[in-house]
Parts: C-alpha cells; structure tokens; sequence
C-alpha cells in the first residue's frame, strides 16, 4: 500500500491532507457554476417547444446525475469501511448521505417546476421519476439509521449494510419500475427529450455539470471534516487546530 | 469450559433442523402472536370498502394491487419480532458464538418466519379474494404470487430486523428502511394478479418473482448475519 493511502486512513491525516485542496475546488466550482449559469440562462437559445422553460434542465439534470453517483459513492465509503475497517471512511459515508438526499430533493422538485409547465402536471407517475423517488427513500432509510443508533461505529457499520444492500437493489428497482411504466403508461404525457441536444444548448450543461461535481466534491470533504473535528474532538491535535494552530 | 475436542460440535444440518423445530415450537405457543398480522390482514380488507366504495366492479379493478399492499404490510409488521425476543433473552448472543455458521442459523430463522406469516397469509388470501370481489381467474395466480413472494419479503425483512433489533423502538424505522426494497417484489406480485384476471398468462411475472426469491436467498442471510453481529457487538 503506497504512504497516501495510509495517510488517507488517518482522520488527521486527511484533514491535513485536504486543507490545501479547499480553495481550488472552491474557486472551481464557484467559476464553472457562475459560467454554466448565466451561459444556460442568458445565451443558450430558448428550445422550440418548451420555450424559455426547459432552462430548468441546468439544474435537474446535473442534481440527478450527482444523486445517483452520491449513492455509490456512499456505498463504495461504506464497503471500504467494512473491508478495511477504515474509521474515515465511515465518516466520508455519513457526510454523503445528507448530501445525496438534498441533491435527489432537489432533482425532484426541480423536475415538478419543470413538469408544471411541460405537462400541465406537477407530478406523473413516471418510471424515472418513480425511481427518484425510490432512491429518495432509501438515502432516507441510511439517515435514519445512522441516526438511530448512539454508538458511532456500530451506526457506521449498520448504514454501511444497509447502503450496500440498497446498491444491490438499485438496479432492480430502475428495470422493475420500468416495466411497471411500460405496462401502466399513460397514453396522454410523453416525456419530450431530444435525443440529441443542440450544442448550443448541450455546452452549458456540461460546464454546469462539472460545476456541480466539483461543488459536490467541496461540500463532501467539508461535511467529513467537520464530522472529523466532532469525533476527534478529545484528541490533541483537534485542541491543538482550535488554540489557532496548523492540523 | 469443554474443549471442543471432547464435545463435537452439533453436525451443521442438525444444528439447522433444530433450530427450525426450537422456532416452530415457539411460535406454535405463541399462537395468539402469531394470529395478529392474519387479523390486521383482513381488518385492513373491511375497511378499503368502507373507505372507497362497496361496489363490487371499482373493488374488482383496485382488489389485485390492494390484496398485495396489505400482506405487504402484514409480513412488515411481523418483521420486526423476527430476532427481538431472542435478542432481548440472550439467545441470539449465543447464536452468533455458536460454531455453526451464522448464516445458516439465521436461514432457519427466516424459514420459520415465513412458514408462520407469509404461508397464513397465502392461504387466507382467497378469501380477501372474495371480499373485495377479485374475479375468479385471478385466485391461482394470487396464491401463487403470494406464496413466492412472502418468502423475498421474508428474506428482505430479516435484513431490516437484523439492523435494527439493537434499537428501542426500532419498528418504525424498519418500516423505513425495509420498505424501498420490498417495491420489486409488489411491483410484480400485484400485477401477476392483475394479468391473470385480464387473462394473459402470469408466467413471466410468476418467474420473476421466483428470481427475485432466488437472489434474496442468495444475498439475505450474509446481509443479515452481517447486520447481527453489528446490533450485537458494534
């Protein structure tokens, strides 16, 4: 095993390790949102059906794209964790289940607003957006038992089987939930997307994309910080940060 | 302390066959237990009519999917004694220190589980069949969804059971964390019905729900025994 990973196991070490990493994924993320904003909302052309309303794509999309990969990347943190009995990465899996759940929350209300107009319907019983909502629940499920239990570790180790167990199923539910779409379609809602998007339209979801993996990125490694300075919290070197030191 | 070498240890299968019979033994004392998901089952039954309509053609269309939703529930609700009693009693710890594999203890468990609710359920079924008028080509294909069906819910259950015993009150938050991994198995339960009645084959759906059973077995009891010897040890 190379000296980072072993340096990645420490919560000092990883505190220590992505101090200097914080303002460059802030600024990061800061541009390429800003840049994907006013490129998505300002200058991409209106869409020939939707009008200006499909704008809402620069949002939905990129919060639906980081839902589902936030959850393997909390059940990958889990299953490291249990193999390796890794204590960080039971704190990574913690920050990324609150973290995962806003962005689902977000996809779907932004898909409602986005609905409202398109269909005339805040909500269908869509297969993908029946998944999301599945996939709401089950980030909800990891929450709450993370919660529910007093003992950091065990809570650890109980939410890393049960986000594990949720992976194995994740695509079990997406095909069993759209065979249920294609059996009870209804005749009325077809879901309008292009299959190929104009370049002028797709650019700016890319930009907006990337912002959102790095904004993600920001938010999770500041999320397991924090929860690094809370479980460290009798350890010297946390006193040692607090006093105004370096970690 | 016997060493092991003195004392065999109890052959794998009998250790299985014994704890299936120890099980069973138990639940058949404890019958009135047993009973409640069967009474929470049909009570739910009377009051979809008396919520939604008595007619007997809108009750046809909504009994498939109803009928399935209510023993959904009632295998959730018996999910939750499934490890409690030998949690809270000692004996669950020595389960889980007894050389045989965890696994398979916890497989006999959850067979014990379903034989006294999934199997009732099932069988009472044709008669919530008649109650809320599903007509007469759906009851085959209602058993035997049913039948396979309980058994994954059983399964996905212990899994649910297990991560939450350790915890007052954990009912609810069973509930939670069970239920998004049930909607599979409704999902192709309750229209196994449903196709049945429209007269197309259930096969396909038959099936599924076979391989969803077959896949629960497979992943279930590591899962399971995993989750208990977190609740137990941390």
């Amino acid at each position: 095993m190379p000296v980072w990973f072993h340096r990645l196991g420490s919560p000092k070490g990883f505190y220590g390790m992505t101090t200097p990493w914080l303002p460059w994924l802030a600024v990061a993320s800061l541009l390429l949102l800003m840049a994907g904003t006013v490129w998505g909302l300002g200058f991409a052309p209106a869409d020939a059906k939707q009008g200006n309303s499909f704008r809402i794509i620069y949002i939905h999309v990129p919060s639906a794209f980081l839902a589902l990969a936030g959850y393997y990347v909390m059940a990958v943190a889990g299953a490291i964790g249990l193999i390796w009995r890794m204590k960080l990465s039971f704190m990574v899996m913690k920050a990324a289940a609150p973290l995962g759940a806003a962005l689902t929350l977000i996809s779907l209300v932004s898909g409602a607003l986005w609905g409202k107009p398109t269909w005339g319907t805040y909500w269908v019983w869509d297969a993908r957006i029946t998944s999301m909502l599945v996939l709401f629940f089950l980030y909800l499920g990891v929450i709450a038992l993370h919660y529910a239990y007093t003992n950091g570790e065990a809570a650890g180790k109980a939410a890393a089987v049960l986000a594990l167990v949720g992976t194995a199923n994740i695509p079990i539910i997406y095909k069993s939930v759209d065979w249920w779409y294609t059996l009870h379609q209804p005749a009325t809602i077809r879901l309008t997307e292009a299959p190929s998007m104009h370049p002028s339209m797709f650019q700016p979801l890319v930009v907006m994309i990337a912002g959102f993996y790095c904004l993600y990125a920001l938010v999770l490694i500041l999320n397991t910080r924090a929860e690094i300075l809370h479980r460290e919290r009798g350890s010297q070197w946390v006193a040692e940060l607090a006093r105004g030191g370096r970690a | 302390m016997p060493a092991s070498d003195t004392v065999p240890a109890l052959a794998t299968g009998r250790a299985f066959r014994a704890l299936l019979v120890r099980d069973l033994t138990l639940a058949f004392r404890h019958r009135g237990e047993m009973a409640n998901p069967l009474i929470f089952f049909i009570m739910v039954a009377t009051l979809i009519p008396l919520g939604v309509t008595p007619e007997s053609r809108q009750l046809a269309v909504l009994a498939p999917g109803i009928i399935w939703v209510m023993a959904l529930l009632a295998s959730l609700l018996s999910a939750e004694s499934l490890f409690l009693a030998d949690y809270r009693d000692g004996t669950l710890e020595q389960l889980v220190l007894s050389p045989q594999p965890l696994w398979l203890m916890v497989l006999a468990k959850i067979t014990v589980h379903w034989l006294v609710t999934g199997l009732p359920l099932t069988l009472l079924s044709p008669l919530l069949g008649i109650m809320l008028s599903l007509p007469a080509a759906g009851f085959g294909s209602l058993l035997a969804s049913l039948a396979l069906g309980t058994a994954a819910l059983s399964m996905i259950g212990a899994i649910g059971a297990a991560l939450t015993v350790a915890i007052s009150r954990g009912g609810l938050l069973l509930s939670l964390i069970v239920m998004p991994l049930y909607m599979p198995v409704l999902i192709f339960g309750a229209s196994a019905v449903q196709l049945a009645v429209d007269g197309v084959s259930p096969v396909g759906n038959l099936a599924v729900l076979g391989a969803l059973l077959a896949f629960s077995c497979l992943l279930s009891p590591f899962a399971t025994a995993g989750a208990l010897r977190v609740s137990l040890h941390g």
